[in-house]
């Protein structure tokens, strides 16, 4: 019994319940309204808090008088974020936070907080990099090959200018967190994608033990890569809890302030000049690219993106630190601005060819990782999106006002499983629970940790308890990267494999077998081979007399053991409409092929990928954080004018995933991230065909589409 | 309504700022809104001539059929009344400003944000909320979002459901063009939109053959 249990996944044509689409197990608590977030709870004697920030983009605090809000009746705690001598780098940053006993109290106090500021100067913009001054940092030149030569040999070269804004999260949930500090011990309700870590987070700011802070959340309102930490919000709000008495304090983000500081994408901005012979060969790419992601500026996106093996390169990187703030992971860091960068210089380079840019891209996928991936995904994409019938070349798009267009992207990630720990309890009376403390971010992650657990003990998903959102769990690692079903699939595998193999230990012997000879099917546990000698789940589990079963299971990262991989591709193809009279971009259709490996639900996975790509709209379309110089401040701070798409601006979108067996061994990836990488560069490149010029700057609001066909009609 | 007339009330404002004066006044960007809104607020309220707090008074709003009586200042909206003074949490405050639609109610059989409402202004009224309709069967719209997987963290689910369903009461038999435009009010950041499609059309065919409320 020393052997390693066999944790492998079943195979592909024996599997019940891994592969098949349940329905979200928490969809009815959501669709009812009875699903409790973090910013519902309501423990007894909660109080309100309200947050005064900054009004400038960068000023010194020279003095704080909160004593009139104090006085305020209703007020129980005042905390000062920025004591006199503070630097404040961006408008919106926390001054002071008042809790009182009702949200209305509160904020009449906070606006009784009398601060003075020295102003100091700002920098808000870095589109135009000429005035950036100091504020931009090179980052040394990084080349590869014989830069000159290659374009000299090139027998054809485009050149292209090409931007996207810093976008915000915009979780609809905002940023935030009740709690309730009591003696030495804290209960925390935040909103948060690492409920076993975020505690730890907290702890120092506050100089309480990690192991005294209790963390619970069941529901999470979007986080998108903005929410693993306590963030500057936590420890004010706890101090406030304590100044309070030990009473709950609720203290949530309002709009404006989270728009401006609960998370971005960062900017990237690139001149991009890349060379290639007549047949579409890449030979040669040189970029200088610029960025923001706040005070620490933005980084140089790994560029150029997937095809990393073109010869010769020479890349030049500025980082411009602006008062504003600062970037969070944005669903698949660095690679959306990457991918746009990368996929745009070459869908104009095919144009300036004048060959078809899924050919350009095809002759080039020997300079990508996974040359044969991509091929075969641009020839899928290609067929489901009629290319063959809907391409033209660039431009040529007929007479009328309403021009169609064509546009093709592609891109990788990694993924995985990240370290996760779970624990199965198979009770005498036949009741199990699986118990691990991740969170389901609305990707599924109950739902796949259910029917992992359900396909391995033989069970219906109704039979398996799930405990998860409590920091009191086995714990599992924050939900980045694309890392959680990899993970937590994983962990939960094992711990069912090594529960059942307990509970074979102790039936062996009233079955006439020995343990490994046994299998859990249908509800049953059965001699293999011998389906007569079988007990009910009930009965088998009835053997274990006063004894529960509690095992644990584990996914290390490091060593997955084939339960996850990392790594995979997409191809991803817009279908547009432009009308040049109005500008307005609209969606027609939108295909997605994407590689995950072992797909545990494929509804789930497919609502993942139709959230990334409508993400993918809004970015490409619409999302702009705007920043105005004169008053250091961001313009559109609001839902009415920081847009997103709604129900009627999607148009038709379809998803193939590439499930395979080859795919399908290496086990599971995970998908957040991947399909939210190419829409945004593949709806720039179908405009581009449809009108027949280049908008260099994202969002392609109606008049930038139109500056640019002024531009080209010059 | 049993507003009194209170003569210890200022005839203007003293509040740099009220809820009541901007949702009046403008309606979006709080930037936008200058004291000038309420200057001239305050003529057209004194005409009226009824004026109750600015401290909390006696409020009784009738949610999902049941009385539900409060002491609440007359700048609550409807949402906050629900969230923070019940506990009716299944409307989600997110934009907090009339756009995003998570706050949505029916309100006199009439799709409102409760945001932009205020709850002494929703007295007498019949206020709707998601948990009136959540019964232990699942309602039509609920059971159709969960079909189709229309949600994904679920936090604009409740108000797109509360939308839906208002929509559905007046048009019965919607084409999809018509569905869109009736749900253009709500916004989904995770992309929920390809699902809910399909489930306010399924939603409409199961309301036809059967429970409305």
């Amino acid at each position: 019994m020393a052997n390693t249990p066999d944790y492998a996944w079943p195979p592909m044509d024996k599997r019940k319940v891994i592969g098949t689409s349940p329905k979200r197990l928490d969809g009815a608590q959501k669709s009812t309204g009875k699903a409790k977030y973090n910013s519902d709870v309501k423990p007894a004697g909660l109080v309100f808090a309200v947050y005064l920030t900054s009004p400038h983009a960068h000023a010194k605090v020279t003095s704080i008088d909160t004593s009139a809000a104090e006085k305020t009746p209703g007020v129980t705690a005042v905390h000062v974020v920025a004591t006199p001598g503070t630097e404040i780098q961006w408008a919106y940053a926390e001054i002071a936070a008042v809790a009182a006993t009702t949200e209305e109290v509160a904020r009449d106090a906070v606006r009784k907080i009398k601060v003075e500021y020295e102003v100091l100067p700002h920098l808000v913009n870095e589109e135009d990099l000429s005035k950036a001054g100091a504020r931009a940092k090179a980052a040394g030149e990084q080349v590869t090959g014989d830069v000159e030569k290659a374009f000299q040999e090139a027998e054809v070269t485009a050149e292209g200018s090409y931007g996207m804004p810093v976008i915000a999260h915009c979780c609809l949930e905002p940023h935030g967190q009740t709690i309730e500090w009591k003696g030495d011990s804290v209960n925390y309700w935040p909103s948060t994608q690492n409920i076993s870590g975020i505690g730890s987070t907290l702890a120092p700011n506050i100089k309480v033990e990690a192991a005294k802070i209790h963390a619970h959340m069941d529901y999470i309102g979007g986080g998108f890569g903005s929410k693993f930490a306590a963030d500057a919000w936590g420890p004010v709000c706890a101090f406030l809890s304590q100044k309070s008495g030990g009473k709950p304090v609720r203290l949530y983000l309002d709009r404006a302030h989270e728009l401006a500081v609960g998370g971005n994408r960062p900017s990237a901005f690139g001149k991009i000049k890349v060379g290639a012979k007549k047949d579409g060969t890449i030979t040669v790419w040189e970029s200088q690219t610029w960025a923001t992601g706040g005070m620490a500026g933005g980084g140089m996106p790994p560029i150029p993106y997937v095809f990393v093996n073109i010869p010769n390169k020479r890349m030049n990187h500025t980082a411009v630190a602006v008062n504003a703030g600062s970037q969070r992971a944005w669903r698949a860091p660095n690679n959306q601005q990457a991918c746009f960068l990368t996929c745009s210089a070459i869908e104009d380079l095919a144009a300036k060819l004048k060959m078809d840019p899924v050919e350009v891209l095809y002759k080039n996928a020997d300079y990508t990782a996974r040359a044969d991936v991509y091929r075969a995904q641009l020839r899928k994409a290609q067929e489901i999106a009629e290319w063959s019938k809907h391409w033209h070349a660039r431009g040529d798009s007929g007479s009328g006002p309403v021009k169609r267009g064509l546009g093709v992207a592609l891109h990788t990630w990694g993924g995985g499983g990240h370290n996760s720990k779970c624990r199965t309890v198979i009770n005498p009376d036949g009741s199990v629970a699986v118990e691990l403390a991740s969170q389901d971010l609305g990707t599924g992650t109950r739902t796949v940790i259910v029917q992992v657990a359900a396909e391995t003990l033989g069970l219906p998903m109704s039979a398996i308890k799930l405990n998860i959102g409590d920091s009191s769990l086995p714990p599992s690692g924050g939900s980045g990267g694309s890392t959680t079903v990899g993970g937590v699939s994983s962990s939960t595998r094992k711990s069912t494999v090594n529960a059942l193999a307990k509970l074979f230990e102790t039936v062996a012997p009233s079955l006439g077998a020995q343990p490994d000879q046994l299998e859990a099917v249908d509800g049953n546990v059965r001699v293999k081979g011998n389906p007569s000698k079988s007990l009910t789940w009930a009965a088998a589990c009835k053997k274990l007399g006063a004894t529960k079963i509690s095992e644990e299971g584990e996914n290390q990262q490091r060593n997955p053991m084939g339960l996850n991989a990392q790594g995979v591709g997409g191809v991803q193809i817009a279908d547009v409409s432009v009308d040049t009279e109005t500008g307005i971009v609209k969606m027609n259709r939108f295909v997605a092929v994407q590689d995950i490996g072992l797909v545990v639900n494929p509804e789930l996975a497919k609502s993942q990928i139709y959230g990334a790509v409508i993400m993918g709209i809004c970015s490409a379309l619409m999302e702009e954080r705007v920043m105005d110089q004169q008053t250091g401040r961001v313009l559109n701070p609001d839902m009415e004018f920081y847009k997103l798409a709604g129900i009627g601006d999607i148009g038709e979108i379809v998803v193939h995933l590439d499930i395979t067996e080859a795919h399908d061994k290496r086990g599971i990836v995970g998908l957040g991230e991947p399909p939210a990488v190419s829409p945004l560069t593949a709806i720039g490149n179908a405009v581009a065909n449809a009108i027949g010029v280049r908008v260099p700057r994202i969002p392609l609001s109606p008049d930038r589409v139109l500056a640019a066909l002024d531009r080209r009609n010059a | 309504m049993s507003i009194k007339k209170d003569p210890e009330v200022p005839k203007k404002p003293k509040s740099a700022f009220s809820r009541r004066g901007f949702i009046r006044g403008v309606g979006i960007g709080g930037g936008a809104l200058g004291t000038g809104i309420l200057e001239q607020e305050a003529p057209a309220a004194e005409t009226a001539g009824q004026f109750i707090g600015p401290g909390a008074v006696p409020v009784t709003l009738k949610i999902n059929g049941k009385p539900y009586n409060m002491n609440l200042e007359p700048r609550v909206t409807l949402l906050d009344a629900l969230r923070n003074h019940l506990d009716l949490t299944g409307a989600k405050r997110v934009c907090d400003r009339a756009t995003c639609g998570a706050c949505t109610v029916i309100v006199d059989g009439k799709v409102m944000y409760s945001c932009t409402v205020l709850a002494i202004d929703a007295q007498g009224k019949d206020i709707q909320t998601i948990e009136g309709i959540a019964g232990p069967t699942l309602h039509p719209v609920s059971a159709a979002f969960v079909n189709h997987d229309a949600q994904q963290c679920g936090y604009c689910t409740p108000g797109f459901v509360m939308a839906a369903k208002g929509f559905l009461d007046k048009h019965p038999s919607p084409t999809l063009e018509q569905c869109e435009r009736g749900l253009s009010g709500n916004l989904c950041r995770c992309g929920t939109y390809v699902g809910m499609k399909k489930a306010v059309l399924e939603a409409a065919t199961k309301m036809k053959g059967g429970r409305r409320g």
